[in-house]
């Protein structure tokens, strides 16, 4: 572990004890050895962030993004961003698909790492505690996203937006770009999947899905405070869904624009 | 008060009884098995709680208050002698305690109650029923208690009822699923796997329970104290080896070759965690815990050094 990343980790603000775990398990020693691998993949991929200044440096809040396909590198990137580029640094606590608590390792690295499985009782638990949750409401859905579909998105679930109701928390949103790229899906083999147990396996044009070292931008725009007690009708809360989902449709096309790409959603602009 | 304690010859039984006498409080105990050493001040009723001559004890003794504490472990005894413990004796504590004008219950389970599982949350809370009695039916009979008697909240009304589930707890006297689980020098784990365990020390423990006694609490709660360890970290803080074995192998050698014995179904407890959320007993009885996580294994670890 490398001095810089021991420093940031001894100052995230989470209650550790003498021997390094804090009340959820997450572990000062794993999270060094995780956030230099991070450290890694973020040079060899030519990661842009724009707009950290967004991000709460403390209290609750959730980033709320998209995926853009492959494997979910875009939530290491983001993680990355918020250990990296904050000042004091954060844990941003991804919500893990139910599969990997059931793989050896992946379970143990998961969750000594803050990353629980995606239950709704852990997402409220951690956003009372006043920490930092990092949400893709497109969910495998997402990172199943195929290469020509990477920037586009999927259905939205309403499911994170009642709950930052009903935790009075801020969502901050982010768009995602380069995910895609790095790992370019030409297929996702489902049948194949099911064999080890998790959704698909991804095929890129060099059959493994190795990522390729490319720019990725991540976007982070304006906290929005959605207004309810999480108790509205599903019209409502789709409502306000809709709203998070077209800032993230924008923050996606502000980073294809200056990538000079065309944008994916500007055609969907009301 | 008068405090009657079935079950008070086990190892936690024995802490609570000793909080309850320094306390002042005037205590009796039931309990098939002997108590070698106990004070005089409390008196030791030789007998199974499922005889009829249990009754007799109710009736002379006239209680005020009853702390359950005579259930064993799914790793105990065998089915059909624990489903007569656990269930039978639950049922005859509180049969003779409505016969007997008993005001208050107090059912000391078991945080087990939630069961482990890859898909369960962390910080079960007491509203949420029992999971993954499929994978450790053993513990069914457990599970069955705790529900029967909470049964005793709506069944009984005019008495005070009070189910605890409580952690896993540890210190020097040894007792206890975790301790005998760490009792001997190598510690089989999970290959992959290092799940949260939850613990109190015992002297907390006791004073958890004696404090449900004193505050005469209603209600279903939750009792735990310091924050989780994963069980890897206890083992180390505890002198003790911890040894990864894939699945098919530990099956095959818990019990051999210098690791301790296991209950098939436990295994899926040293893969996933269990962990409560005690926020609730806490803010109704102003407990806190005195031992920290580390102090509570050190505690075990120096009474208990890793043999060999």
């Amino acid at each position: 572990m490398s001095d810089t990343i021991r420093q940031r980790v001894e100052r995230l603000e989470l209650p550790f004890d003498e021997r390094g775990y804090d009340p959820w398990g997450i572990s000062r020693r794993h999270l060094g050895v995780f956030y230099g691998a991070l450290g890694l993949l973020r040079r060899y991929f030519d990661v842009h962030v724009h707009g950290i200044g967004n991000v709460p440096p403390r209290g609750r809040a959730m980033l709320v993004g998209n995926h853009s396909g492959g494997i979910a590198m875009d939530g290491a990137m983001v993680i990355a961003s918020a250990f990296f580029d904050m000042d004091p640094p954060r844990l941003a606590q991804g919500m893990a698909e139910k599969f990997i608590n059931r793989f050896p390792v992946a379970s143990v690295w998961a969750s000594r790492t803050g990353h629980f499985t995606g239950l709704p009782e852990h997402a409220q638990r951690l956003l009372e505690e006043d920490r930092l949750l990092l949400v893709f409401p497109e969910g495998a859905h997402g990172t199943a996203k195929l290469f020509p579909e990477r920037n586009s998105l999927v259905r939205f679930g309403t499911g994170f937006l009642r709950l930052a109701l009903e935790t009075k928390t801020p969502i901050v949103p982010f768009g995602f770009v380069g995910g895609g790229e790095a790992i370019p899906t030409v297929r996702n083999l489902t049948a194949v999947g099911r064999l080890f147990g998790v959704p698909y396996v991804p095929v890129t044009p060099w059959i493994a899905p190795l990522p390729r070292p490319v720019r990725m931008d991540i976007r982070f725009g304006a906290p929005m405070h959605p207004e309810g007690t999480g108790a509205e009708d599903d019209e409502r809360v789709q409502k306000q869904v809709d709203e998070v989902r077209d800032a993230i449709a924008r923050l996606i096309d502000e980073s294809l624009l200056e990538r000079g790409e065309k944008p994916a959603h500007a055609a969907e602009a009301p | 008060m008068r405090i009657l304690v079935p079950g008070i010859a086990g190892g936690l039984a024995r802490h609570v009884a000793l909080h309850l006498v320094q306390a002042g409080h005037e205590v009796a105990g039931l309990d098939a098995r002997p108590w070698k050493g106990a004070p005089d001040a409390i008196r030791i009723h030789s007998m199974d709680i499922r005889k009829r001559a249990a009754e007799e004890v109710f009736r002379r003794f006239r209680p005020q208050c009853v702390v359950h504490m005579a259930t064993v472990p799914a790793n105990a005894a065998d089915p059909e002698e624990r489903y007569r413990i656990n269930l039978g004796g639950t049922r005859a504590v509180f049969e003779h305690a409505a016969e007997w004008g008993v005001e208050h219950v107090v059912f000391v389970g078991r945080h087990t109650y939630y069961g482990a599982d890859a898909d369960s949350p962390l910080y079960h809370t007491e509203s949420e029923p029992p999971v993954a009695l499929g994978s450790w039916p053993e513990l069914a009979d457990l599970v069955a208690a705790d529900l029967y008697a909470a049964t005793a909240l709506w069944r009984l009304p005019r008495m005070t009822t009070t189910v605890l589930r409580l952690v896993y707890t540890l210190g020097p006297s040894g007792h206890g699923t975790l301790a005998s689980f760490l009792r001997w020098r190598r510690v089989p784990m999970s290959l992959g796997f290092d799940p949260l365990f939850q613990f109190l020390h015992e002297d907390d423990a006791a004073a958890a329970v004696a404090l449900a006694v004193e505050k005469r609490l209603s209600g279903i709660y939750n009792v735990a104290g310091p924050q989780p360890l994963p069980l890897s970290a206890i083992v180390r803080e505890a002198g003790r080896r911890p040894v990864p074995l894939p699945g098919f192998l530990l099956r095959r050698l818990v019990g051999r070759a210098g690791l301790p014995g296991l209950a098939p179904g436990a295994l899926v407890h040293i893969r996933y965690p269990i962990v409560v959320d005690a926020a609730a007993y806490a803010r109704a009885t102003g407990f806190h815990h005195r031992w920290d996580e580390l102090r509570t294994v050190r505690s075990f670890a120096e009474a208990f050094p890793a043999p060999g």
